[in-house]
């Protein structure tokens, strides 16, 4: 009987670890990654068309900002992603760091500059809601300089990678660097909480309810998926090109080129 | 104050910012595929010269 269960039980596991090691290899990961990426862009553009509808045609204007609420429909999901990128660039970079897998490295580092872009555009989208709302475009409050801190610390990391020419090298040292900066995403979290700022607090909670009306809601949390299917389509992008660089001179990567699959 | 030139501002910068960092890995691997294709001809090149 327990001979049975074994037998049963070692394929499914094989497969699991199999999926590992292929996510490991470059040549699997990057024909895997370029059938999802397809797949990723459509979903990202069906979702967004569909929040944004929902979002600037039907929700209706706030009472208090008028109009200008419906910035938060780029605002709120830019900033949300530049936090989870810099999470997810930091843990991969310490699954890089101390299990030395290359692939780890490469997205880590693909992560990057997709973390700055959002960044730039909650750090820009939020300075256009506040001059409205606030009368002013900046004011150095603590959500507002602990947000810029992040664009500073994205383009730190993606120039130590640039400054040295052994990739590797490079990676192991702005993953270091990734790694260090991550103190600053709770001081980002709990800013509005800590200090007295001028920005507002959090509207939606994952434990309690939201003080949002869920006409507002729900194209916002539409939104918020819609950039994941970016961040994923740009992020395997980004890693299938750094592989095709980084390895120029295998065989595999001739293949690709002969075959032409771009 | 009108707020219609902000929330168009907003937007437009989104969308400004997110197709560069989309198109700017296309431009990449259309120029990793170029230097790969010419090293290819290298090497057949040297391949050829060198029986």
């Amino acid at each position: 009987m327990n001979t049975q269960i074994g037998i049963k039980d070692k394929p499914r596991k094989n497969a699991l670890v199999m999926f590992i090691h292929k996510l490991g290899s470059p040549p699997w990961f990057y024909d895997f990654s370029g059938k999802l990426i397809p797949w990723c862009w459509l979903i990202f553009g069906v979702l967004t068309v569909w929040g944004l509808y929902l979002g600037l045609v039907k929700a209706p204007a706030d009472y208090l900002q008028g109009e200008s609420f419906r910035i938060m429909y780029i605002h709120v999901p830019s900033a949300w992603m530049s936090m989870l990128i810099y999470t997810s660039m930091a843990v991969m970079g310490f699954i890089a760091l101390v299990w030395r897998i290359r692939i780890m490295e490469v997205l880590a580092m693909s992560s990057a500059p997709v973390g700055a872009a959002f960044t730039l555009i909650a750090l820009a989208t939020g300075s256009l809601w506040g001059r409205p709302t606030w009368g002013t475009y900046w004011v150095w409050d603590a959500r507002l300089t602990s947000e810029l801190v992040l664009l500073f610390l994205y383009l730190g990391v993606m120039g130590l990678y640039s400054a040295i020419d052994e990739p590797r090298k490079a990676a192991r040292a702005a993953c270091l660097l990734a790694l260090v900066g991550a103190v600053n995403l709770p001081i980002i979290h709990y800013s509005v909480k800590w200090w007295n700022t001028l920005h507002q607090g959090s509207s939606i909670s994952l434990t309690g309810g939201s003080n949002i009306d869920p006409s507002m809601l729900w194209p916002l949390l539409i939104m918020a998926i819609a950039v994941k299917f970016y961040y994923a389509a740009n992020l395997l992008t980004r890693a299938r090109v750094r592989l095709l660089e980084q390895d120029l001179r295998k065989g595999w990567v001739q293949n690709v080129v002969r075959e032409q699959k771009p | 104050m009108s707020h219609t030139p902000f929330i168009w501002a907003a937007y437009t910068v989104g969308t400004v910012v997110l197709l560069w960092c989309a198109l700017a890995p296309l431009l990449r691997k259309k120029s990793a595929f170029r230097d790969i294709r010419r090293l290819i001809q290298i090497e057949e090149r040297s391949g050829d010269s060198n029986p």
